[in-house]
């Protein structure tokens, strides 16, 4: 391995489950690249951003990472259009100190800011607003890819449509991305009027979801997986549209609020997160009706507790996010709520959310017409993998789909059922690139 | 000197250090000329600087070790109007066992971190004198405050830059104009990368850009960053040589 691999301790993804060191480089320079991935031929290689994928995907511990954080700068911006280009490895929270006070705001946008550009092309991320904008990668322009053989190719719907879908959602698999060219969305203000309504049932939320997709651009529902018998999915429904004041204030990162340790493992017990759900909802439903909330409090409430991650203890914890069709959403929602609360297992922290009709354009894209539910477990070793296998059952069932930034533990059968296209996706993967995500589902 | 358009000269400009505290300066609308080895580079950095707000952000190729200073920076005074800042940036690290042991590599690390950057700041110094105003900033190190046996070598060049640049200051002070040398301890860039383990003491560029934008404003002549390094140094200047050969630092 070549001197800009530096061997490093602690590199981790999210969900801080596994431990390996990993070699690292970390350019600055899109000149120094070339270099990077052009001596592959022992190991593999995977451009990594600020590794916010919950499991494997964004590690490469038989090869090498290419840290991307490096290349963070905005290249061009268009005024009239929103059209942003900038390096890959620029933060979507540096892309909005930028943009959002110039009244420009991301198409749509995950629930924390500290992702990479590149990571959110990559994983073809999805926000709130699913059911009006569709998944990142629609907004995306232009990607410049840099490929293994030393080619530059730059790709779009119409330059090279089949490398683009397989880039776009790509796990980073295609090549190196180094910029990309997004469409951004005007906001005449950054704050938004947000309403909070209590559901008692999963029959509400149906009810509201359903309500609020037409008039509400951004829709999600927090759902207490913990609560049994009468208040047996419960939640709360938040749904919300940006004002037009001419507020345009920029966030800060700043932010004292941090977890400088893992947490004690009492804080991780069964009766202390069901007291932590029944707080949450009672303070909320406290709390209900209309509120002005800036975007930074409305999209990224965790970003505001660095190192949130750390309250799941020493193990780390796992992400199980899936997607179910929307014929089968309601009956394979409510097996899956019984389960996961019959378990005992499920954390605080659970969400519940209908993404629309809009196509997503990447071969490997999770986003697609249904309901996604997304939770974490504190990760408590076979007990949590047994679930989470169970899970998979009922998923597959349902002709669903697992998304593979939460993911670290699916297997190959279950990745090759949620991404039907994998076949058409190999032929455009780069042979030098490679992860620990993509080894284990497709050895 | 107003905040806003501030004349900048940065030597050394693709470093990571300089480039994340020309993202501070931009903000504030400033003027730049960036001096570096790499085109490519230096337009990147400038066309991100000009989106954050720079004002002016000219690229600029040239070897700050081999260059005439004094005659390239009366071209960049020229084309500024002024200089507010001046910025010295630039350095080798070096491989402290080949500095030691082949008297060319410490030549070149002299020629570079100290005679060449001399030439610079003395340059500078004399267009501040006439200015009456403006300050040059000057990127040292904690390894120049005691010879220690793991970088001598470039300890002493930062130590020289250091003494030179107090120099000035002391110099400058007359006139209302500044010099300041900042000092950083451990900081995780390019320049580090070979260190795998990186504890407490190690910061990031960006922390030390905050350093040297307040630097540009007040303070000095000598100036840690992060601060706290001021006393872990403090104490290893004055540890009594039979302790202090005990370290193996």
């Amino acid at each position: 391995m070549s001197s800009d691999f530096a061997k490093r301790d602690g590199v981790r993804s999210w969900g801080r489950t596994s431990n390996h060191s990993q070699h690292v480089a970390r350019p600055r320079f899109r000149d120094e690249l070339n270099g990077l991935i052009g001596d592959a031929e022992a190991s593999s290689r995977l451009a990594s951003g600020l590794r916010r994928s919950y499991g494997d995907s964004c590690l490469n511990s038989d090869g090498a990472l290419i840290d991307m954080r490096g290349l963070d700068r905005l290249i061009a911006f268009d005024d009239r259009t929103g059209t942003l280009c900038a390096e890959a490895g620029a933060s979507l929270s540096q892309i909005l100190a930028f943009s959002a006070p110039r009244g420009w705001f991301l198409p749509t946008t995950p629930g924390t800011r500290f992702v990479t550009l590149g990571g959110a092309v990559a994983n073809d991320v999805h926000g709130k607003n699913h059911h009006a904008a569709g998944s990142f990668g629609r907004h995306i322009e232009s990607i410049g890819l840099l490929r293994s053989d030393g080619a530059r190719r730059i790709l779009s719907p119409t330059a090279e449509p089949d490398l683009f879908a397989a880039t776009i959602g790509g796990l980073g698999l295609t090549g190196i991305i180094e910029w990309a060219e997004l469409r951004l969305e005007r906001i005449a203000s950054a704050y938004l009027d947000v309403e909070t309504i209590p559901y008692r049932c999963l029959a509400e939320f149906w009810a509201l979801a359903e309500q609020s997709a037409e008039n509400f651009e951004h829709t999600v529902a927090w759902i207490d997986c913990v609560s049994r018998g009468t208040k047996f999915g419960r939640g709360l429904f938040s749904r919300a549209n940006w004002r037009a004041d001419d507020a345009l204030d920029a966030h800060d990162d700043r932010t004292w609020k941090s977890i400088p340790c893992d947490a004690p493992v009492f804080l991780l017990d069964r009766l202390a997160i069901a007291g932590f759900n029944e707080l949450y909802y009672r303070k909320s439903c406290a709390r209900r009706g209309l509120r002005r909330q800036h975007y930074a409090s409305y999209f990224y409430p965790l970003d505001a507790l660095r190192g949130w991650n750390r309250l799941y203890g020493r193990r780390g914890m796992f992400q199980y996010q899936c997607v179910i069709p929307r014929s089968e959403a309601r009956e394979a929602i409510a097996i899956l709520l019984d389960e996961i609360t019959r378990s005992g297992q499920a954390s605080f922290l659970a969400v519940l959310k209908t993404f629309g009709e809009l196509a997503s354009p990447g071969l490997l894209s999770f986003p697609r017409a249904g309901v996604t539910l997304a939770l974490d477990f504190p990760n408590r070793g076979m007990d949590t993998l047994r679930l989470m296998s169970r899970l998979d059952a009922i998923v597959e069932e349902a002709r669903g789909a697992l998304y593979p930034a939460k993911d670290g533990r699916m297997t190959g059968k279950m990745f090759r059922h949620s991404f039907p296209r994998w076949r058409e996706f190999v032929v455009h993967r780069d042979p030098a690139m490679s992860s620990d995500f993509w080894r284990r589902v497709s050895s | 000197m107003t905040r806003a358009g501030k004349r900048i000269v940065i030597l050394g400009a693709a470093s990571a250090i300089a480039e994340a505290t020309a993202r501070i300066w931009a903000r504030e609308g400033a003027r730049f000329i960036l001096v570096g080895r790499e085109k490519s580079r230096l337009d990147a950095i400038a066309d991100h600087l000009r989106l954050l707000g720079a004002a002016q952000a000219h690229p600029l190729v040239l070897d700050c070790a081999t260059a005439d200073a004094g005659a390239e920076l009366a071209a960049m005074l020229k084309a500024l109007g002024g200089l507010d800042v001046m910025l010295l940036a630039y350095g080798l690290l070096g491989e402290p066992k080949r500095l030691e042991t082949e008297p060319a590599a410490a030549a070149e690390l002299m020629q570079t971190n100290f005679c060449s950057a001399a030439a610079w700041c003395l340059a500078a110094s004399a267009i501040l004198e006439r200015q009456r105003s403006g300050v040059l900033l000057v990127i040292g190190s904690v390894a120049g405050d005691r010879g220690r046996r793991s970088n001598f070598v470039y300890g002493a060049s930062k130590g020289g830059l250091a003494r030179l640049v107090e120099g000035i200051a002391h110099k400058l002070a007359p006139v209302g104009a500044r010099a300041v040398v900042v000092k950083p301890g451990f900081v995780d860039t390019p320049m580090t990368a070979g260190v795998a383990k990186k504890g407490l003491l190690w910061a990031d560029p960006d922390t030390i850009a905050r350093v040297i934008a307040r630097a540009a404003e007040r303070g000095g002549p000598t100036v840690y960053a992060p601060a706290f390094w001021r006393w872990i140094m403090l104490a290893i200047r004055h540890l009594p040589a039979p302790v202090f050969n005990k370290l193996d630092i």
